[in-house]
């Protein structure tokens, strides 16, 4: 059982299928076999005392069907967030949002739906769900420990019944070929011991392991993602060429961070942008779609020296575990205002936001200090500007650029005076003008004043109020962010190991390989030799050949003269195939819990096991040919390990279990053949007073209860599916 | 650089020149599925009887004989029986969509024939697209779209190749791939031309290509999945004594069984969904470098989510009770439509940073 039973351990709702069977059984067989209090397997019901629902409640929620549950409510609690804009992905979209949608907003807001993905619900969903997984694997990852120190169990009572099965006579004595095999097997990698007058390999351990692996990297994944986002930080700065910047808060044009990040905790270093080159496509129908961006900057952590960089859109610089990305550019033309005395009172590049993929830009050039008026009054300017890179000529409309890159600029300023109400405390967006304290300059006409400039041109203001010139020299700009987040490593750690885990639980088959030899009647050996696969694989029957073709080297067939006697049992035995089959599909069928009622498969085909000596073990698993006293805690190890065996012989697992051992979490397979192994008494099977609820199999112990498992209906890849 | 520029652009004339001559090629391919379809109709005397027979007449035949490797003595080496492990039911495969007819099968063989060669021209259209542009052709929906069908057509071909039972797949593969193609031509052509600044990255090989793959190979599943559905209610009709639709005989009966085609799709989702995981993680790993967070819940993201999730529960539900079989299959399903919603739904209707893909 140890084989299958770790796969099948999740499957709790099979065992709950089955539990109903076995609430029948147990009415006959089970009445006086379990102390424990008896509970209605349908609804829990309120008989349950505070620690039964907690029982209960735990059992639901690491049983497979639950986590199934949760996998759909995690995808569909995943919609709504890709519909609707969220927080964290676009506050402004959320603001446009919200101002389309009036009505909608306060629902949408208590329902948290513009923070889906840090909702108290979709965090429910996905930390129950983390809950349920590691609520699987630890008990799994326990049980594998356990086959991992144990050993493949002995071969099954009839060998004819697996998958793939073979079988010849020799010369050989069961010895030679016992000692052959065992060679054979562990020069395969089997793991391979003898067994009770067999020899038994096991291989594809990995696949378990993979399997284990895979989900415990989710939650490494999680973890590693839950600390990014508590400790991560997240800043915007917009440098034009030539200036810098250093890792500050304050320096920041805007700053988030995770809940758990420190101020401290900012790498400190510093850069300067020397240079923002963009290139575009000049021709075709494509005109003016970006191909390169690249910002040329120079770095340096505090006492180390300038070092040089490159950051283009797909490659982030990184200093100090920070890194820092391109996301957006645009130009600062340079601007000098005089005032009417001829003294400057404004010199610098002023950035300007594109509004457009051809990078029209508008910003305002505001003049805070120092200003005076003809008059000498002290006064403060505002011009809204226009920036084309490419101008489309006069008279050629409206200021809107024809290509992003600076073939023809050209400055369209506008210009107010007064109160740029800057000084207020408010916070003031940089790129925008509010114009109630001020005043428009006005042309001769008494239109509102403006002026489309190019380089080097210089505008005066109406009355000799001063003049603006733009200059030649138009720097470009550049936008960062700067983002530090802890786990990215961990991540990918968990990502890579998530992937191999994979891998090994899809791909990897793990499978037995019983070969058993016995001295016929007239000294003849009869080998037997089977195969048992977690599913029906075409690889499988020919990995037996194969080890059959080898071991049949070292143990030839013997010459024609076969004693009738040998020749006649093995030609029964394959002879009698097709009569196997019928009795086994309706096993199989009664194997699926759904189709037909176990007891039609039970009797027939238990009756030859329950009458075998060794089956001790069987019995304590089938209330129905079993007395439960049979079961009593006496019971020495190795018939336990044999109930191991019953687990890969279909017709008994189709049987229902046993009501009282599904209590540990090992299962009472895996825990025999682990005490076997270790030549201890195995823990009797269905020792009553192990059992907390008999009627409600865990999920590990689904695996004993698990009917469909040994049948092995199951495809080759569909293990590593299993949580 | 003009010159460049020109030998480019004939280059892309012939793609386009060549996608063109692919449909029409699988045009005929599917003309001649319908024939295969048609004429395998023909003979369909004594079939209904035996696939309503029930597994125990069909059982010498599920158990075959594996020579041991190498056998020179053959007679001599042990023989290894196998046993299928069957389910519920033991119904044999349908005789494929000739049906046995001589002249179905014939234009089967040729339907297959013209499909390798649309494949043929098809993967030619795509491989001067990517020469004309000089770099992955994957930049835009058309690209994708091209790709997509040629590696879903690539795949089905390999089936075969490797002597695979997935000849009934021929009809609807084709079908999807030409209406893939028609979509791709009619509203999601776009002039070949180089990519913005922030897909270049070498990642946009190995991120969108396993997108590609995996997208084409669980396409394959699906269509096994969707036959599954049919087929296994066609199979539990007959089980119960119930009595299928003419149609349901004709064209259902010549399927594989169900048990074969859930075991197809079940294969072929298994294997394919670490290679999903790994396109995820890969799209990670490139957003980290280009947008400066390796996940930021964008839609495109979201949804890949959604899909893996999805594929997941698939996974899943298939070693569940009451949730094998058809309930696993509707999952599956779902599933698919959730990756297509991703493809189509995100670039089309939602806003995402994957946007600039180009409609």
């Amino acid at each position: 059982m140890s084989k299958t039973d770790t796969s099948a351990v999740n499957r709790a709702s099979e065992a709950e299928a089955a539990s109903e069977a076995e609430t029948a059984s147990e009415a006959e067989a089970g009445a006086q076999l379990s102390t424990a209090p008896r509970e209605d397997t349908s609804t829990g019901g309120p008989t349950l005392g505070p620690i039964g629902w907690l029982r209960w409640f735990w059992r639901q929620l690491t049983s497979m069907r639950v986590a199934l549950i949760l996998l759909f409510l995690l995808s569909l609690g995943a919609i709504p967030g890709s519909l609707i804009p969220q927080n964290g992905v676009d506050e402004m979209k959320v603001q446009d949002f919200k101002a389309a949608h009036p009505g909608l907003t306060p629902l949408y807001e208590k329902l948290q739906l513009f923070d889906v993905y840090s909702s108290v619900w979709f965090s429910a969903i996905y930390i129950l769900l983390f809950v349920s997984l590691i609520g699987c694997i630890v008990p799994r990852s326990w049980q594998f420990v356990g086959q991992l120190r144990g050993r493949p169990p002995a071969a099954p009572k009839r060998l004819t019944r697996l998958p793939a099965y073979t079988t010849w006579h020799t010369e050989a004595t069961p010895e030679q070929v016992d000692e052959a095999a065992l060679r054979l097997l562990k020069g395969r990698r089997y793991r391979a011991h003898r067994a009770k007058g067999s020899v038994a390999g096991e291989k594809g351990y990995l696949r378990e392991a993979g399997n284990l692996l895979f989900h415990v990297a989710l939650i490494v994944m999680l973890v590693a993602f839950a600390t990014g986002q508590l400790f991560k930080s997240e800043g915007g700065k917009l440098v034009v060429e030539g200036d810098g910047f250093s890792n500050t808060l304050p320096l920041y044009d805007d700053f988030r961070s995770g809940s758990l990040f420190d101020n401290d905790d900012l790498a400190p270093f510093s850069f300067t942008l020397d240079q923002f080159s963009g290139t575009y496509e000049t021709s075709g129908p494509q005109r003016g779609t970006p191909r390169t961006f690249e910002a040329d900057v120079s770095y340096s952590v505090p006492g180390g020296p300038d070092k040089k960089g490159r950051i283009k859109v797909n490659e982030p610089l990184v200093v100090e575990g920070t890194k820092v990305y391109l996301i957006s550019h645009g130009y600062a033309p340079v601007v000098t205002v005089r005032d009417p005395r001829g003294e400057v009172v404004f010199k610098g590049a002023v950035p300007l936001l594109p509004v457009d993929n051809n990078i029209t830009s508008t910003g305002v050039i505001k003049v805070m200090d120092g200003y005076r008026d003809k008059k000498g009054e002290k006064e403060q300017l505002g011009l809204p500007a226009f920036f084309v890179p490419t101008y489309a000529g006069k008279g050629h409309g409206q200021m809107f650029s024809q290509f992003p890159g600076l073939a023809f600029p050209a400055l369209n300023l506008g210009a107010y005076h007064g109160d740029l109400r800057v000084n207020g405390g408010l916070p003031q967006n940089v790129y925008q003008l509010d114009r109630s304290k001020l005043k428009p300059f006005k042309d001769k006409n008494g239109d509102v004043f403006k002026q489309t400039l190019l380089p080097g041109e210089t505008m005066k203001l109406p009355d000799g109020a001063g003049s603006v010139t733009f200059e030649k020299e138009i720097k470009e700009w550049a936008s960062f962010q700067i983002s530090q987040q802890p786990g990215n490593g961990l991540a990918l750690a968990g990502a890579i190991a998530a992937i191999a885990g994979l891998a090994g639980s899809l791909f990897i088959q793990r499978r037995r390989v019983w070969v058993r030899a016995t001295a016929g009647p007239d000294g003849v050996t009869v080998v037997e030799m089977a195969g048992l696969g977690r599913s029906e694989s075409a690889k499988l029957p020919e990995e037996l050949a194969e080890l059959a073709a080898r071991l049949h080297a070292v143990a030839p067939t013997v010459p024609a003269a076969e004693g009738p006697g040998g020749g006649d049992a093995t030609d029964a035995l394959v002879g009698e195939e097709p009569q196997a089959a019928a009795p086994e599909a309706a096993d199989r069928e009664a194997a699926d819990r759904e189709a037909a009622a176990p007891e039609a498969a039970a009797p027939e085909a238990v009756a030859p096991e329950a009458a075998d000596p060794e089956a001790a073990a069987p019995e304590a698993v089938d209330p129905e040919a079993a007395d439960p006293d049979a079961a009593s805690p006496a019971g020495p190890a190795e018939p336990a390990a044999d109930s191991a065996d019953s687990a890969v012989t279909p017709a008994d697992s189709a049987r229902p279990p046993a009501p009282g051992k599904p209590a540990r979490s090992g299962g009472p397979a895996a825990d025999s053949a682990g005490s076997a192994a270790s030549g201890k008494p195995a823990r009797p099977a269905a020792d009553p007073a192990g059992s907390p609820t008999p009627g409600k199999p865990t999920r590990a112990a689904a695996s004993a209860a698990d009917p469909a498992a040994p049948a092995d209906s199951v495809d080759p890849a569909e293990e590593g599916a299993e949580k | 650089m003009n010159l460049a520029a020109a030998t480019n652009e004939s280059l892309a004339e012939m793609s386009n020149v060549l996608i063109y001559s692919s449909m029409a090629v699988y045009t005929l391919a599917f003309l001649a599925h319908i024939a295969e379809w048609v004429l395998g109709s023909r003979s369909r005397v004594g079939r209904t009887a035996a696939a309503l027979t029930p597994a125990r007449t069909a059982a010498p035949a599920a158990v075959p004989q594996v020579k041991a490797a190498g056998g020179t003595a053959v007679l001599d080496r042990p023989k290894v029986v196998t046993r299928s492990a069957g389910g519920a039911r033991d119904v044999p495969d349908g005789p494929g969509a000739a049906g046995g007819d001589e002249q179905g099968d014939l234009y089967g063989r040729i339907a297959v024939s013209l499909t390798t060669l649309a494949f043929l021209v098809e993967a030619a259209g795509v491989v001067t697209r990517a020469i004309s542009v000089q770099r992955a052709p994957w930049g835009n929906m058309y690209e994708f779209s091209t790709t997509f069908s040629t590696v879903a057509v690539g795949a089905y071909l390999g089936f075969l190749l490797a002597r695979k039972n997935v000849r009934w797949m021929g009809l609807p593969l084709v079908t999807t791939v030409l209406l893939d193609l028609g979509i791709a031509t009619t509203w999601l052509y776009t002039e070949s031309d180089q990519l913005v600044p922030a897909l270049h990255s070498y990642w946009l090989w190995i991120h969108v290509s396993t997108a590609i793959f995996c997208g084409a190979v669980f396409y394959l599943g699906a269509v096994a999945t969707l036959l599954y559905l049919f087929r296994d209610s066609y199979e539990s009709k007959l089980a119960g004594g119930g009595s299928p639709s003419a149609f349901a005989r004709s064209v259902l009966e010549r399927l594989p069984a169900a048990a074969s085609l859930d075991k197809f799709a079940y294969r072929v989702n298994a294997a394919i969904f670490p290679l999903w995981t790994f396109t995820i993680i890969a799209g990670a790993i490139w957003a980290g470098d280009a947008w400066g967070r390796y996940w930021g819940w964008d839609a495109k993201e979201v949804w890949s989510f959604i899909t893996w999730v999805a594929y997941a529960a698939y996974l899943h539900a298939r070693a569940t009770a009451g949730w094998k079989g058809r309930k696993a299959a509707y999952i599956a399903l779902i599933a698919f439509a959730c990756f297509l919603f991703n493809y189509y739904g995100v670039n089309i209707f939602v806003n995402s940073k994957h946007s600039y893909a180009g409609v």
